[in-house]
């Protein structure tokens, strides 16, 4: 028996191991506690993920550069998909990035539970921080991709006015979607792995299903507001409305922006629910 | 002994097992039951049944003391272990904990392949609980413990395995909790490096820090730990000084066992299809199974009620492991083609597999029992490590090894047959 057990048993509070049952809070304090674990999860899946790659990060750029490159030539050469005085090229991109940024950040975190089996039947941790560092990794991507849409704005001489700064709180309505969403099919996926067969194909159908290669503008009026309820729809067209200018779509902002925090909510919640049997089922 | 450091009371876990939680499971299979599942009525399932892996624990660890928890695969150790590192919840019952913790159910946790050592290091680290800062104070410590300095800017998946375990183990070596859960994380790795962290974990125990221990080495037990818990089918069975519970393992003929037999059936595993009544090592040239010669045949015994009638065929299959858990091969009495042809009536069977001299690498060789029906897959009887022998080189030069003295690789050791031819060089 030592002074500083003794010291350190009287200073902590005893840790409780009991089952637990029915819905819990977000745990947000723990998830403070390890923010030091989350940055090192996020710095493990940017080493990882261009390891062994030709083009590394370049794929970053590429992959929307690629897309912008296909969706011009075929829907871009239909009358009335984007605004007129907008280019199709910039138009498109405009709405190609943040889009990556949600597609690729949705499929990581729905994966990223799976993914981490091994850890996950060995040692505790938060386990919110596998979905949050999954998306959050995507960020340095996102950076990239941003990057190039500025030279394409210079390219069509395109200059945003202050409005620009808006797609810091854009970015984080995506974020906050693709966190919603992951994190609910991250816990759902410890159980069906049908979630793998699923995902992909969401994904192709949310992105026809979002103004990103077409305008909000072919929605019928009456439509829009519940177009909006996909916070990819305000987002983007919140995006478009920054960079490229144009009228402010505050509603959808707003109703996709709602439509965010419930489902980023409600998966949170499912998640704390499911996570104490994800140990036994994964 | 003032404070507690873990108390628990009346902890239970339970499992389903069947479908997914099989062991045994096939990929077929599960698609099978999974396509029925949708047909079916009702959502019970015969195949599923609750598994109580821990029932009523209770203990309590004073802070400072090392314990050793000891039992047979699938007594319970690790999940117990997993329940107070907060991997999985009980079932039922609560555990207390006094102090900050640290698990090392496994070497090399969060290790990624494409990272180099040094990445590795620092990951692991985290994963298990330390703090940057920490790391990087301990990191040259870590490095040499784990012997691979040359090699810390190498991706981990160009390490050898021991490499690799070497440096899994150093990280959390290095873990400096109040109360550590060590799994059986001491059988991996060359008998030197064994050795050393061995040295490495009683260091641990002697600076006053509480560590709870499985394994399945009583020589570590002994020495690491100062009081025991022996547990069986999820029961405590004995808690108390390390030399009397472990006396009372090994004389229980929970651990060491050649030959289990069951004289009651209702208390042998089985069903109403099959009924284990013992399984057995006979080596044939009468050895103690304690020593099996390497150069000898060994016969693994299988005895079972049969109450299964026609065309449900049970069938015997026995897979073999090593005292790391690798599973070295299964095998199955329907290679016995004559008997898998035909009709069953309800009897005694005995099923008789023979391995056969210089076939098996020297150690110890643990042998799970199963019996089973086919289409679908249905497990009737099944005895996780049911019995265990040991094989010997004696250096009689006329082995695999030849006069080879050293350590030799490899789980299993054929015997083959090669066929070496020379020319001479023409000058």
């Amino acid at each position: 028996m030592t002074e500083s057990a003794e010291a350190v048993a009287k200073r902590i509070p005893p840790l409780v191991i009991e089952p637990r049952h029915g819905w819990r809070d977000l745990g947000l304090a723990e998830l403070w506690e390890y923010r030091e674990l989350f940055f090192f999860f996020v710095w493990r899946d940017l080493k990882v993920r261009y390891k062994q790659t030709f083009f590394g990060a370049s794929w970053a750029i590429l992959q929307p550069v690629l897309l912008m490159a296909i969706f011009s030539v075929s829907v871009g050469r239909l009358p009335g998909v984007s605004p007129a005085g907008v280019p199709y090229p910039l138009f498109v991109l405009a709405g190609l990035v943040p889009w990556t940024l949600f597609a690729q950040s949705l499929a990581g975190a729905s994966n990223s539970l799976v993914a981490e089996e091994a850890i996950i039947t060995k040692v505790y941790f938060p386990r919110l921080l596998l979905p949050f560092a999954a998306v959050a990794s995507f960020v340095l991507d996102f950076g990239l991709a941003l990057a190039v849409l500025g030279v394409m704005m210079v390219i069509y001489g395109v200059t945003p006015g202050l409005s620009m700064l808006a797609i810091v709180p854009l970015t984080m309505l995506i974020l906050t979607t693709a966190i919603g969403v992951g994190t609910f099919l991250a816990a759902v996926n410890v159980r069906y792995r049908d979630v793998r067969y699923v995902v992909p194909f969401l994904i192709q159908a949310w992105l026809f299903a979002s103004p990103v290669i077409y305008t909000s503008g072919l929605i019928p009026e009456e439509w829009r507001t519940l177009f909006a309820l996909n916070p990819i729809t305000g987002a983007v067209e919140g995006f478009r409305w920054a960079l490229l200018g144009g009228d402010r779509p505050s509603m959808l902002i707003l109703v996709s922006a709602a439509a965010a925090l419930v489902m980023l909510v409600t998966a949170l919640l499912y998640f704390r629910r499911t996570e104490r049997t994800f140990a036994d089922i994964i | 002994m003032g404070d507690v450091a873990v108390a628990a009371s009346g902890l239970a876990k339970k499992y389903r097992i069947g479908l997914r939680r099989d062991p045994y499971g096939r990929l077929s299979e599960t698609l099978w039951n999974g396509m029925t599942a949708l047909f079916r009525r009702n959502r019970h399932d015969p195949q599923v049944s609750d598994f109580w892996a821990l029932r009523d624990v209770a203990f309590e660890v004073p802070a400072g003391s090392a314990v050793g928890v000891i039992g047979r695969n699938g007594a319970g150790k690790s999940t117990l272990l997993k329940i107070l590192s907060r991997i999985t919840e009980p079932t039922l019952g609560r555990a207390e904990i006094h102090g900050r913790v640290g698990s090392l159910l496994e070497v090399g946790t969060g290790f990624h392949p494409e990272l180099t050592g040094r990445e590795n290091v620092y990951l692991s680290g985290a994963i298990l609980g330390m703090r940057r800062t920490e790391i990087q104070r301990k990191f040259g410590e870590i490095v040499s413990f784990a012997g691979v300095d040359g090699f810390i800017d190498t991706p981990v998946k160009r390490y050898s395995s021991g490499m690799k375990v070497r440096l899994g183990f150093a990280v959390a070596a290095f873990l400096e909790p109040e109360i550590l859960f060590v799994d059986e994380v001491l059988a991996v790795g060359d008998a030197e490096f064994q050795r050393k962290s061995l040295g490495k974990m009683s260091e641990i125990g002697q600076r006053g820090r509480t560590v709870m221990f499985v394994s399945h080495s009583m020589p570590a037990i002994l020495r690491l730990c100062n009081r025991a818990i022996l547990l069986d089918r999820g029961r405590v069975i004995a808690d108390g000084s390390t030399a009397a519970v472990v006396r009372t393992y090994l004389e229980s003929g929970l651990g060491r066992t050649s030959e289990r037999v069951w004289e009651d059936p209702t208390d042998a595993p089985g069903d109403h299809v099959a009924r284990l009544r013992a399984v057995r090592i006979l080596p044939r040239d009468g050895s103690p199974p304690e020593e099996v010669d390497i150069r000898q045949p060994v016969d693994v015994q299988v005895e079972y009620w049969n109450h299964a009638e026609g065309l449900l065929r049970p069938s015997v299959n026995l897979h073999f492991f090593n005292d790391e858990g690798v599973c070295l091969f299964v095998t199955n009495d329907w290679n016995d083609r004559g008997w898998w042809g035909r009709p069953r009536r309800p009897g005694l069977v005995t099923a008789t597999c023979r391995i056969p001299g210089n076939f098996l690498a020297e150690g110890r060789i643990i042998v799970t029992a199963v019996v089973s029906t086919y289409n679908p897959t249905m497990v009737h009887a099944m005895e996780h490590d049911a019995v265990a022998f040991n094989v010997v080189d004696r250096s009689t030069g006329d082995a695999v090894r030849g006069e080879y003295a050293h350590d030799w690789p490899g789980v299993v050791r054929p015997m083959l047959e090669w066929s070496v031819e020379y020319a001479p060089s023409p000058s």
